[in-house]
């Protein structure tokens, strides 16, 4: 038990942390929050090639896979599982492979939405 | 006026109320924090639930997408992003935001100009630029794949 | 080209109108915020649900011009073929909330962009128009939408967002006026045309502070060429400048030697509340000097509270692709004098 509310304050505490950062950024500089999303997913890319997301996402789990920085994750850890598999072809195939799931979703989701839905004033 | 463009810009910024980002660092922590620990339940109790380790792993990011496009069909996402910021654009239901609420607000352009290109209005760039720098990380990791270095 | 650079300057001065065209009638329609705000009661008719029955922000917006021009033909019980012609604008790509709202109406029109000065500089073309002779009758109409100008100037209505505190919020709102060679006031009685201004600012984000040089270069040139003090008017309002760009236009006249402070006020500030209301910096688009001039003013020059005012329409010039270009946003301040008395002697420094 002690465990695992020791788990739900690491995926707190690190999903929390990845919002402030992004926060402090839209309000003391000029980035906006759609270059935020970018730098967050390039930045999940970088931080997985360079070995600190893998360990932080085995402390933090969703706490780390969750924030658009786990995107990225997933983008690289697709593209070194393919490039393993299939050779240099991998690096075109692997990335969008390892995000597949979360793409599709979001663009069916998306579409059904669409139908179902009509646009609302703001409250 | 004798007040040169760059003299202004400076006399204009002290107007400026600044944003309180005390309260929205703290809004968009809880928020944010909220978020990836309702991930995390949904990840053990899918695993709970006897649903393989792959699937889990696609399943539960899934999860919170299909909750964002309700919460945003319904109207009470940017609601919530008002008071967040930061909170909600940066899990996954920011993603996923950005592409349903282009989808519900175009429809009136038409299925195709309309719902389907606009869907990628903000959250291309994401795409497009996260490929972009798997892509170089593949060739790069092929290279020191191919060297035994990792 | 150096002889048009001549008429030009020779003609920045105040048009003193020499048949002042009384302001015959005024109609407002607004959304459901703009309806709960503090100015509420003064709105002719109001929306629940700032759709206007149909099924597009756009559609809506073009219903609301539609309503407010049909409002003023049954407050003045003209007709349509009375009207000389009308001049018409919005925010929206090419003007058509404008051009398919008032598709109905048989009046001449000209469609306007002067972004959110428009009712300035509508008001300012019909009064010329009627004053000298040309038409007897002529109107104005303009109006902004929130949903239709989110869509267009930022992102889908639905997409959450936080906006920063110099934000504005555009108003949902339509004004109109008929302005009539006959009538007894209030007269426009002097229009001053704004230059555009750009001061280097390319926040979207900051509009106020993208228009305020342009108030305070129209209000100051009226000044100077008036000779008259602020303090003469019963109200002095600029259109859109929210919090920040009332607070600069304010400060840099007192730093010129004009002191507004008495009476200047700002259409953005009066038509929400800014404690109950969460509009950040206050209201902006067309449809926010549109009505709260043909809603809140005009009708206290009808109740004899108001006698004299300044109507200083604000825009930011601008487009989403100019600004995503990194183009500094310019601003121009249209100027009109609202008197409730004709000026007895033309031509002299005071009316």
């Amino acid at each position: 038990m002690r465990e695992i509310i020791i788990d739900c304050l690491l995926v707190f505490a690190v999903g929390g942390g990845f919002c402030v950062i992004a926060q402090l950024l839209i309000d003391y500089t000029k980035i906006t929050p759609a270059r935020i999303l970018v730098t967050y997913v390039v930045a999940g890319v970088i931080l997985t090639a360079v070995g600190i997301y893998e360990p932080l996402v085995k402390l933090a789990g969703c706490g780390a896979t969750t924030p658009l920085t786990g995107f990225g994750y997933s983008l690289a850890r697709g593209v070194e599982y393919a490039v393993r598999d299939k050779g240099l072809i991998g690096a075109l195939t692997g990335g969008l492979s390892g995000t597949a799931g979360g793409i599709t979703a979001a663009m069916t989701c998306g579409f059904i939405a669409a139908l179902v839905f009509n646009g609302k004033p703001k409250a | 006026m004798n007040l040169d463009a760059k003299t202004y810009q400076k006399y204009a910024n002290a107007y400026a109320k600044k944003s309180p980002s005390p309260k929205n660092c703290i809004a968009a922590f809880l928020v944010g924090g909220s978020i990836c620990l309702l991930a995390e339940g949904l990840y053990r109790l899918y695993l709970h639930l006897g649903v393989a380790e792959a699937a889990v792993r696609i399943l539960t990011p899934v999860t919170i997408i299909v909750l964002t496009a309700l919460a945003t069909g319904f109207g009470v996402f940017d609601c919530l992003a008002k008071a967040a910021g930061a909170g909600t654009l940066v899990p996954i239901s920011g993603f996923a935001n950005a592409v349903t609420a282009p989808a519900i607000d175009n429809k009136a352009e038409g299925m195709i100009m309309g719902v389907g290109a606009k869907m990628f209005i903000i959250a291309g760039p994401v795409i497009v630029y996260g490929t972009l720098a798997s892509v170089v990380w593949g060739v790069i990791y092929y290279f020191l794949h191919m060297r035994g270095i990792v | 080209m150096k002889e048009n650079t001549m008429i030009a300057e020779q003609n920045r001065g105040i048009v003193r109108i020499p048949n002042p065209p009384t302001i015959r009638a005024w109609a407002s329609v607004v959304g459901k915020k703009e309806h709960d705000g503090p100015l509420g009661g003064d709105f002719d008719l109001h929306a629940e649900d700032d759709r206007f029955g149909m099924d597009t922000w756009e559609k809506a917006e073009s219903e609301m011009q539609r309503l407010a021009l049909g409002m003023l033909m049954k407050k003045s019980g003209c007709r349509e073929e009375d009207i000389g012609a009308i001049f018409a604008g919005d925010l929206l790509n090419q003007c058509t909330g404008s051009s398919f709202g008032l598709l109905d109406a048989k009046i001449p029109y000209f469609g306007l962009y002067g972004a959110c000065s428009t009712m300035a500089e509508g008001l300012m073309l019909a009064s010329l128009l009627v004053g000298g002779g040309y038409f007897s009758k002529a109107a104005a109409v303009c109006s902004s939408h929130f949903c239709s100008a989110e869509r267009q100037f930022r992102f889908p209505i639905e997409y959450g967002g936080q906006r920063t505190p110099t934000a504005q919020w555009t108003v949902t709102g339509a004004g109109s006026v008929l302005l009539s060679s006959d009538g007894c006031g209030p007269y426009v009685t002097e229009v001053l045309p704004g230059i555009s201004v750009q001061m280097g600012i390319t926040d979207a984000a900051n509009m106020g502070a993208a228009m305020a040089p342009a108030a305070v270069d129209t209000l100051s040139r009226y000044f100077a060429s008036s000779g008259v003090s602020p303090d003469e008017f019963d109200l002095i309002v600029t259109g859109d400048l929210g919090q920040v760009g009332h607070d600069i236009t304010s400060d840099l006249l007192l730093s010129m030697g004009y002191d507004v402070r008495r009476v200047y006020n700002d259409c953005g500030l009066l038509i929400y509340s800014s404690e109950s209301q969460d509009m950040h910096a206050g209201g902006s688009g067309c449809g926010c000097s549109a009505t709260v001039l043909c809603g809140h003013i005009l009708k206290r020059f009808a109740n004899g509270q108001y006698k004299n005012m300044l109507f200083v329409g604000t825009g930011a010039l601008m487009s989403p692709t100019s600004v995503q270009q990194g183009l500094p946003i310019a601003g121009i301040a249209h100027l009109v004098r609202i008197s409730a008395e004709k000026p007895t002697e033309m031509g002299g420094g005071n009316a």
